[in-house]
């Protein structure tokens, strides 16, 4: 049920890849992102592909489970694959009622699949290998040079550790308060589409009033703790890039550097 | 045999690295009118448990047969099963939601289909059971009250059901010594009234030791310990190394024992453990 949303969903290790800076590994994902859209044709998928099964390798993070992470967004796949594939003008293969199947629309549609594909695996190799908290800590420090033309970096980065850590407890919270009112006969899976909204207010009004009286005792507790925000705050673990940091750096610039500028050589 | 539980097992997550063996292996059987104690270590998995007792949770492997019914089958009656299996959630004041006491605890009287005269003798029923009083609070907000008041309007929710067995996961967890005593007190008069089977879990012994007549110990999922109060709380050794213990007093008695083999050691309170005193004063005087 809603345990088996995955995306966004740390996998613990202590793998070279789990120990890599957060700073590297988000460079990296964003080199990732922009080389698949410079990608033209198929060859350099291929290099794509070798990527993800040797992070994933390293990692130790069974394909299996980075596949379970596509479920949900496999419907937007299939979407977008429907329409390029009937959408495209060119020339014709065969034909399904009105709608006409082109060699250009079937090129076009397992091109873009294979990309939204490799987005949502490639990214996801990244909140699988990264735990929230080092996560928002390198956003944190490569937003900081942004603080000068007054960026809140450092409450951003805030703002997204509590959300990213409160998502498991609301999950939690929703599956607990959803059992005890499927013990005094609710029933959350039946009925037309207005009957169950309605059917969901016994979830709703006891998730929202648990929500609110979490936030307050949080902030309570923050402020109990002295916290004021970025200013002069000092980190326990301050981030710092060592060799294999470096070394992945480098060799990943180079190698989407190739990927993108295959664009312009393989033609 | 109102409850029957074969080699049930169930597993948190399966196949991913989260995996959770949570029950292993566990056989049961509850008879009519037991009033049942359910104890263990926290992650034992009483609460895992209990899900499966009404259908919320479904077993990975095994059976649960309740009344005749297997529930664990597919096409099983989960809205009868429910009806029939009352179950009080941890913290059940969490789950309140709304504008009035009336209207909360109608809630499940309400899904049952009842009509709006049967709802409202139930709940006026159910109030008094737990001892609220229903001219008084009927028309307030749940969300008004005390800690305790709010317990007590999510039990009665459940109980305005008529479950005709009713489990009750730690009734008494974050109340002060007087909320839990009038809590336990409650339950007790409801055994005693309503004749219903009952199972109450806790991780305190001696909240359940002066109320149940079984107690069922859990440990890693299994069931370790399964007998008759005085019986379990003679396997002291045991339910120490299960880091449970026994009653204060019983524990007391134990040691007395130590001293003369012929005092009894199976009491369970303070007042038992008075009258024993006494007597084995007067049989030592008039040996
Ligand atoms: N929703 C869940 N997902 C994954 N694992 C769970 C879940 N709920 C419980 N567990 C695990 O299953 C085991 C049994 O938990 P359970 O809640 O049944 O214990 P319990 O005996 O009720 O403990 P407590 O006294 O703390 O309430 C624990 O190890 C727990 O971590
Ligand atoms: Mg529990």
């Amino acid at each position: 049920m809603l345990k088996d949303i995955t995306i966004g969903q740390y996998f613990p290790g202590n793998t070279l890849i789990h120990k890599l800076d957060p700073r590297v590994k988000i460079i990296i994902t964003a080199l990732f992102i922009v080389s698949l859209f410079f990608i033209k044709s198929f060859i350099p998928y291929l290099f794509i592909v070798a990527f993800i099964l040797l992070v994933a390798k390293v990692a130790k993070i069974p394909i299996k489970y980075i596949l379970k992470g596509i479920r949900p967004l496999m419907f937007i796949i299939l979407i977008t694959f429907l329409i390029n594939i009937f959408m495209t003008k060119g020339e014709v293969l065969f034909e399904i009622g009105p709608l006409s199947v082109t060699k250009e629309g079937l090129y076009l549609a397992v091109f873009m699949a294979l990309r939204l594909l490799f987005l949502i695996t490639g990214t996801s190799l990244l909140t699988l290998t990264t735990s929230p908290i080092s996560l928002t800590d390198g956003i944190e420090k490569l937003l900081s040079p942004f603080k000068k033309i007054g960026l809140p970096a450092h409450e951003l980065a805030m703002m997204m550790t509590i959300a990213l850590r409160f998502i498991p407890t609301l999950l939690e919270e929703t599956d607990k308060i959803m059992k005890a009112q499927m013990a005094r006969g609710a029933d959350f899976e039946s009925g037309n589409i207005l009957s169950r909204a309605k059917n969901l207010v016994p979830l709703l009004v006891p998730l929202f009033i648990n929500a609110f009286r979490r936030a307050e005792e949080l902030a309570t507790a923050m402020e109990a703790r002295c916290y004021r925000g970025g200013d002069n705050r000092t980190r326990l673990n301050e981030l710092k890039l060592n060799k294999t940091d470096i070394i992945s750096l480098v060799s990943m610039f180079i190698f989407f550097g190739l990927i993108i500028s295959s664009r312009y050589l393989l033609r | 045999m109102i409850m029957k539980i074969e080699n049930l097992k169930f597993v948190y997550n399966p196949n991913t690295p989260f995996e959770q063996k949570a029950l292993d292996n566990i056989n049961l059987e509850i008879k009519e009118g037991e009033f049942i104690g359910l104890i263990g270590h926290t992650g034992s998995g009483k609460s895992t448990l209990v899900q499966h007792l009404n259908g919320l949770l479904k077993p990975t492997s095994g059976n649960i047969i309740i009344d005749g019914v297997n529930i664990t089958e597919k096409d099983a009656d989960l809205k009868a099963i429910r009806q029939k299996v009352g179950l009080v959630f941890q913290y059940p004041e969490h789950q309140l939601f709304e504008e009035t006491i009336y209207k909360d605890i109608a809630f499940g009287p309400k899904n049952l289909g009842l009509k709006e005269d049967e709802v409202r003798e139930r709940v006026k029923e159910a109030m008094e059971l737990v001892g609220l009083n229903y001219e008084e609070l009927k028309d307030r907000s749940p969300f008004e009250l005390s800690g305790g008041q709010k317990r007590r309007v999510a039990i009665a929710g459940v109980l305005a059901m008529k479950p005709k067995i009713l489990i009750l996961d730690e009734p008494t967890a974050g109340l002060d010594p007087r909320g839990r005593d009038e809590i336990l007190g409650e339950i007790q008069q409801l055994y005693e009234k309503e004749k219903i089977t009952i199972i109450l879990v806790s991780h305190s012994m001696e909240d359940i030791a002066k109320l149940v007549n079984r107690i069922l110990v859990m440990h890693r999922g299994k069931i370790v310990i399964d007998g008759e109060t005085r019986e379990v709380f003679k396997k002291s050794k045991e339910l120490e190394e299960l880091g449970l213990g026994v009653p204060q007093i019983t524990k007391f008695m134990m040691k007395l024992k130590e001293r003369d083999k012929n005092i009894k050691d199976t009491v369970l309170t303070v007042e038992e453990a008075k009258v024993e005193i006494l007597q084995y004063l007067r049989r030592k005087k008039n040996a």
